[in-house]
């Protein structure tokens, strides 16, 4: 009896599942089905969903239209440097604020975080100067540096709730054995940190992959990444949405494959905390 | 040691060259099919210069226009040349922010621009920007549903005409709409269309002084037959509709009546694009009796920011892109029908043009008829059709458009979009000090 009713819960929650998943998912399908369409499929009311005149003439477009390669190179160093950076800068300093806090500590992770209160368009004119005077407009160094500087906040905050969760009895006890700072961060701390740091960092790669306020503000052509490329399939006058879908499919498709590949580190270091 | 030296030497030479003569120039653009083609066709003019390489920026409308104004404001210096609308020219002349463009050369013939879209984009009988393409807006409409319910659209309808026809062609259970106009919110979207009707009802923006005009019976009539007849005869969910869905709309043959850009002739004519390309006949857009017809005039057009240091080159560019050269380049690459249109009265003498292009009389018709410097029956302190040329007039569109948008969505009244508009008006004309 009771395993009856553990296979119904079972098939019911699965079904659930797949019902929510492809819901989740559904906005995403529909951009690569649209991409397959003419503009004039793209746009029909009541939109056709399998049965359509099927073309791979929008990537054909978009390929002759814009330098992809140029673009995605642009988007895996900026996402990928600036994680880096972000990642050098926060580890020292999530671990710090975890496991030697002070009276202010709070104070500083809370004041972190309300500089992601503001507005990025509030400090668009300076920033703009700044990077005017010192050259930065249109350079790769120049985007890796202020999405560096956007999302550190969350990598501190995230890596520094993950530190936090790390028994400071097992850092103790392997001080009791003899080891050194070092040997203490490489042999102890990392192995029990490491699916926090690895979801910090996916997370990190995604949001700096799909920021588009600075990169379409301070990247004209030379550095700009994917997000530009994107948007530069929108038309205020002429029918777009299946070219638009083409670039957009194109563009999330190597995060889409990341993440997919990184899925299980990825929900293992979000849901499960660092040691559990 | 000798041959090294001189591999060294020649080395340096081959590098130093392209070095020295190079010049890139960066062209920020919008997505229009004109656009696309000129980048396109970008081989052609370096063919004639090889010594310049061009990079084009390629955005969004929105997002393009507050990039160049932050650009341009902190003379940032990050492009060569822009793409503004009529809009902008006046406004950015002003301050001083766009270069103006007295060498286009010997052969350029700026004589034969057409005069309304010239004036669009002169400052004190100076050119700031050269038109690449202009439009102004007119009736599209089906003349197979026109024959079988036995109407017959006049050369210059009245609106009372387009209104009783486009009750008569709807038949809601075949998913055929009367009329298809624009209710999106915003200052180049409802607004465009509202303010270009208003024109023809006798209503305007503001008066001589300044004062906002929402609270005159003129707004009231437009609003009101506005609303009315969408609700009667438009499409569903029509206030979230705009250039493109209304596009979309018409060419999937939803739409009797479509009153919008001219550009949209081609688009709608064309049979790749547009299940009624053989059906689609034109008209002037509707009027009162007053003498003003609700079309409005608009031309995207290539400037040079102040903050640019390759000008002359730049304007090299310019006067390549708008001349009638290029208009013959691109009807020898992709036949007449594609050359941008509304720029030269050239182009509207040339049999080639007028064969391929039926809409080209109207076109034509369109831009004379509008008047930026006369848009309205009563006269007003600004200059421009479906926008006042004032920095403030994109926000206040915008405002007011949201308020239109919901009285058509119907949760707001006429009267209450009206008293909304009236209020944000003079919040923003009194923030701005043009009233106390």
């Amino acid at each position: 009896m009771a395993r009856k009713e553990t296979t119904q819960r079972v098939v019911i929650s699965t079904i659930g599942a797949w019902f929510f998943g492809f819901l989740i998912f559904f906005p995403i399908l529909w951009m690569v089905l649209a991409s397959f369409k003419t503009e004039l499929e793209a746009f029909a009311i009541p939109p056709s969903f399998l049965f359509f005149h099927w073309t791979t003439e929008n990537y054909v477009t978009v390929q002759e239209r814009s330098d992809y390669l140029h673009h995605a190179m642009n988007s895996i160093i900026i996402a990928g440097g600036s994680t880096l950076i972000a990642l050098l800068i926060a580890i020292p300093a999530a671990w710090s604020m975890a496991f030697s806090p002070t009276k202010r500590t709070k104070d500083i992770l809370l004041w972190m975080l309300s500089t992601k209160m503001m507005p990025p368009v509030g400090v668009l004119v300076p920033i703009y100067l700044i990077y005017k005077s010192f050259g930065l407009l249109d350079s790769r160094i120049g985007l890796v540096f202020i999405l560096c500087l956007g999302n550190l906040p969350i990598v501190i905050w995230m890596l520094f709730t993950y530190f936090k969760e790390i028994p400071r009895d097992i850092l103790e006890a392997a001080r009791m054995d003899g080891a050194t700072i070092g040997r203490e961060l490489v042999y102890v701390l990392t192995p029990m940190a490491i699916p926090g740091l690895a979801s910090t960092m996916l997370l990190n790669l995604i949001l700096a992959w799909n920021e588009a306020f600075w990169t379409l503000n301070l990247a004209t052509s030379d550095a700009a990444p994917l997000t530009t490329f994107i948007a530069s399939y929108s038309s205020p006058e002429g029918l777009f949405w299946a070219k638009l879908s083409a670039a957009s499919t194109l563009a999330i498709a190597p995060i889409l494959v990341l993440g997919w590949f990184s899925q299980k580190q990825l929900v293992r270091g979000l849901t499960f905390g660092a040691v559990k | 040691m000798k041959y090294v030296l001189g591999a060294v030497c020649g080395a340096s030479v081959l590098l130093a060259v392209p070095a020295m003569a190079e010049t890139t120039l960066t062209i920020a653009t919008v997505n229009n099919g004109d656009m696309i083609r000129m980048q396109g066709l970008t081989g052609e003019f370096t063919k004639q210069n090889p010594d310049i390489t061009v990079k084009w920026v390629t955005l969004e409308e929105n997002v393009l226009r507050q990039r160049v104004t932050t650009d341009i404001a902190t003379k940032g210096g990050q492009f060569d040349v822009l793409t503004i609308g009529t809009y902008e020219v006046p406004i950015w002349a002003k301050k001083g922010w766009l270069v103006p463009l007295a060498n286009l050369g010997a052969d350029y013939d700026v004589a034969d621009l057409l005069p309304k879209i010239k004036d669009a984009v002169s400052v004190d009988g100076k050119l700031y920007a050269a038109p690449f393409y202009g439009e102004s807006s007119m009736v599209m409409y089906r003349t197979d549903l026109f024959d079988k319910a036995g109407l017959k659209m006049p050369e210059n309808p009245t609106w009372d005409f387009v209104i009783d026809a486009a009750k008569k062609l709807t038949d809601k259970s075949a998913g055929t709409y009367g009329i298809c106009l624009r209710g999106k919110a915003g200052w180049g979207e409802n607004m465009a269309f509202l303010s270009a009707m208003a024109n023809s009802y006798g209503a305007r923006w503001f008066d001589e002084k300044w004062e906002p005009q929402f609270n005159t019976p003129e707004w009231k009539t437009t609003l009101t037959t506005y609303v009315n007849v969408m609700k009667e005869a438009g499409p569903p969910g029509a206030s979230s509709n705009g250039f493109n869905e209304n596009l979309a709309l018409f060419n999937a043959g939803k739409c009797a009546m479509w009153i919008d850009a001219t550009v949209a002739a081609s688009f709608v004519t064309n049979p790749k694009e547009s299940r009624v390309a053989d059906k689609v006949g034109f008209a002037l857009a509707p009027n009162t009796g007053l003498g003003k017809n609700a079309n409005w005039l608009w031309a995207w057009s290539l400037a040079i920011p102040a903050g640019s240091k390759k000008s002359d080159v730049a304007e090299k560019f310019i006067a390549w892109a708008t001349s009638k050269d290029y208009t013959k380049i691109v009807a020898a690459k992709e036949g007449w029908a594609n050359v941008p249109p509304g720029t030269r009265t050239s182009l509207y003498q040339n049999p080639e043009y007028l064969k391929v292009a039926p809409f080209a009389k109207l076109t034509l018709a369109s831009i004379d008829a509008a008047d930026p410097n006369k848009p309205t029956v009563k006269p007003v302190p600004y200059v421009g059709v479906q926008y006042a040329a004032i920095p403030e007039f994109q926000g206040i569109g915008t405002q007011v458009g949201q308020q239109f948008s919901a009285a058509l969505a119907g949760s707001m009244t006429v009267d209450a979009a009206l008293a909304g508009a009236q209020s944000v008006t003079e919040r923003e004309m009194k923030r701005a000090g043009y009233i106390k």
